[in-house]
């Protein structure tokens, strides 16, 4: 199965190359084949696909399609978180708006990141002496298994999709401007290998796939910052007043801009950025990869250590793009009007690239962006499968009584399906402003899954019935604020005036998730009601020590 | 689990100092990103001028890229203190702890 659809893939490799090649032959869009990237991204992709197919041999039973069978260390795996939140809207995208406000681009970093201190202290290790293969295992634990697994494969999918919108799009255009391919091609050649990564490979290729691109990333990212600061003669200063000469907003580029401009907005963005952060399910699933809590929290420092690093990074780099990009005497990176860049705004990583290194170094930071959006959605994928067969086929709706080859049929059939929704969706959404969609999934995140993933933890008076209404509540009022709010309501609909004025309503959604959660539970006086909170003291020797876990010493 | 299980394990005095120190511990740390974050956040909301302000006037350095700097680093720093004292003092209590169950079970 594997080898033929690697026969395929050459075949459809060798076909783009050709039509690349009769391009470049013909002379018409030569300047837009790029020959360097089109080898790179080959090495990776067969390098990869080799990982796959001994990832394969590996991969027999459901532990294996999950988690990997739990072997992977906490450094390994700290990479591959790292690598999951460095994804191209990490990469391109902050870097872009660095480039394009300054300052505020760091506002949305620090957002990012102050999430993963949380996760350490409070969800990390609770996830792993808890949990089994996804979160809702540790929110299912003692309450009702069919409601709160439905609630929680709704969040995990909803989250999911939004997220593969965001990437496939973002991978469309990318590919369509780096590698000279039609976006369908492009989407489609996403949509196949992703499949094939997480159909056959499982968390074990996911994970190495994902190690890989974070390691080539962190690597381009660090030389591009090291061009930048010797162009600059390894003074800030002079980046940042040769910046300030350059770009059209002058020392504004400086200082906090328009970016959160009222409170409510900049307090509702970092609390989603902060909880979304504890509730996007492909990151928390990785928590179930490693053996014991030990390496659970060994991850997040790892992690947290990266992704920071990463983010400085993307600051130098934004400053050294308005220098080397904006500041080119030539004006060869910018579009026909001399303004924006070519391509796109968030190109100004990729330009910068050639701007320090030529046309191989771009090949490299293409092929890696390419890689990171293949990563990225193969991670998506995973958890959207997981939640669809563990989640809702396995427990829900089997009650937990279904063999495992069984279940990881359903899981494949469940990649395949994702992976062909999100070819679709990527066509679909082609010319669509999809800016929201990666800040409606944090919403929802932060609003629907988190709630209820703390409140189960943590709270011995949770039952079924708060969890439930709770977590619908936070997930109705996030879909249903950011609709009516100024990017869907306004900018999309088309409508004059947004219904809710703020951009971001996790301010609103969140507290009132966790006030119904709250409080449904007490107001609840079933016997169900009585269970669930008898049973939390086991619940929580558990979450503290590991007693019972997977791997640990079963008493 | 059984009942008399978590009651054994509840009445353990390393497991109540485990629990204890624990979450006395992670909620400190918790909630000293949570002021640092949203001090933060409140500063860009009400005063974007504090933190645009030059830190000297022959530089063109503003006084919020070096705290925007530290807050990463103090983000991973406190990772690090949580992962230090985890790894020595609460996983030793928890050998403890297994250690008084195993007795208890002979």
């Amino acid at each position: 199965m594997l080898s033929r659809f690697l026969s395929l893939f050459i075949i459809a490799g060798l076909t783009v190359a050709m039509a690349a090649g009769a391009d470049l032959g013909a002379g018409t869009k030569a300047e837009e084949i790029n020959v360097p990237a089109i080898i790179m991204f080959f090495l990776f992709v067969s390098g990869t696909l080799g990982i796959t197919y001994w990832a394969s041999k590996r991969t027999k039973s459901a532990k294996d399609f999950y988690t990997a069978g739990g072997g992977i260390t906490g450094t390994q795996n700290g990479t591959a978180i790292a690598g999951d939140y460095m994804s191209a809207a990490s990469f391109l995208g902050i870097t872009g708006m660095v480039y394009l406000k300054g300052y505020d681009g760091l506002i949305f970093s620090i957002g990012f990141l102050v999430g993963w201190p949380v996760i350490l202290f409070m969800i990390s290790e609770q996830l792993r002496n808890l949990g089994k293969y996804t979160f809702a295992d540790v929110t299912a634990y003692r309450l009702k298994q069919k409601q709160v697994r439905i609630l929680a494969a709704s969040g995990s999918i909803a989250v999911v999709i939004l997220y593969l919108i965001a990437q496939m799009v973002g991978a469309g255009k990318l590919i369509e401007i780096l590698f000279g391919l039609d976006y369908e091609i492009a989407v489609v050649l996403v949509g196949a290998l992703m499949i094939a990564y997480v159909a056959f490979g499982g968390m074990l290729a996911t994970t190495w796939v994902q190690i890989i691109k974070a390691v080539l990333l962190l690597l381009g990212t660090t030389f591009m910052s090291l061009m930048v600061m010797n162009e600059v003669g390894f003074s800030f200063d002079t980046l940042f007043t040769k910046a300030v000469e350059i770009h059209s907003k002058g020392i504004d580029i400086m200082s906090p801009g328009g970016l959160v401009s009222d409170p409510i907005s900049a307090i509702s963005l970092g609390i989603a950025l902060m909880f979304g952060t504890a509730g996007l399910p492909h990151i928390l699933m990785r928590f179930f990869t490693v053996s014991d809590a030990k390496e659970a929290r060994k991850s997040v420092f790892v992690a947290t250590g990266l992704i920071g690093y990463f983010y400085v990074l993307t600051f130098i780099m934004g400053f050294g793009a308005i220098v080397l990009v904006l500041g080119d005497p030539t004006g060869q990176y910018l579009a026909a009007d001399g303004v924006t860049l070519k391509g796109m705004n968030n190109m100004a990583a990729v330009w910068l690239a050639q701007a320090v290194g030529g046309d191989y170094f771009l090949g490299f930071i293409s092929a890696v962006a390419f890689a990171t959006i293949l990563a990225v959605v193969s991670g998506l994928t995973l958890a959207g499968a997981s939640a669809i067969s563990h989640d809702l086929y396995a427990n829900a709706f089997a009650k937990g009584k279904v063999d495992e080859k069984k279940e990881m049929k359903v899981s494949k059939m469940a990649t395949v399906a994702i992976g062909i929704a999100a070819i679709f969706f990527g066509i679909a959404f082609e010319k669509q402003n999809i800016a929201f969609v990666v800040a409606l999934a944090f919403t929802i995140a932060a609003s629907a899954n988190f709630p209820v993933l703390f409140m189960s933890i943590f709270w011995k008076k949770l039952t079924t019935r708060g969890a439930v209404i709770g977590g619908y509540i936070g997930l109705i009022s996030a879909l249903v604020l950011v609709i009516l709010g100024p990017v869907v309501w306004t900018s999309i609909l088309g409508n004059a005036e947004p219904i809710v004025p703020y951009k971001f309503p996790a301010i609103f959604s969140v507290p009132l998730a966790f006030i119904a959660i709250w409080f449904f539970s007490i107001t609840d006086k079933s016997d169900d009601a009585q269970r669930c909170i008898d049973e939390f003291d086991a619940q929580d020797i558990r979450c503290q020590t590991g007693i019972g876990a997977d791997g640990a010493v079963d008493h | 689990m059984t009942k008399e299980q978590v009651l054994e394990i509840k009445n353990n005095p390393n497991y109540q100092k485990l629990v204890g120190t624990r979450s006395k511990f992670a909620w400190t740390l918790t909630i000293m990103i949570l002021v640092v974050y949203y001090a933060f956040i409140l500063l860009i909301a009400f005063s974007p001028e504090t933190l645009g302000a030059k830190v000297s006037p022959d530089h063109m350095m503003t006084v919020g890229i070096p705290v925007g700097i530290a807050i990463i680093v103090f983000a991973f720093a406190l990772t690090g203190i949580y992962v230090k004292r985890a790894n020595s003092e609460f996983d030793g209590l928890l050998i403890d702890l297994k250690n008084d169950l195993e007795k208890g079970m002979k």
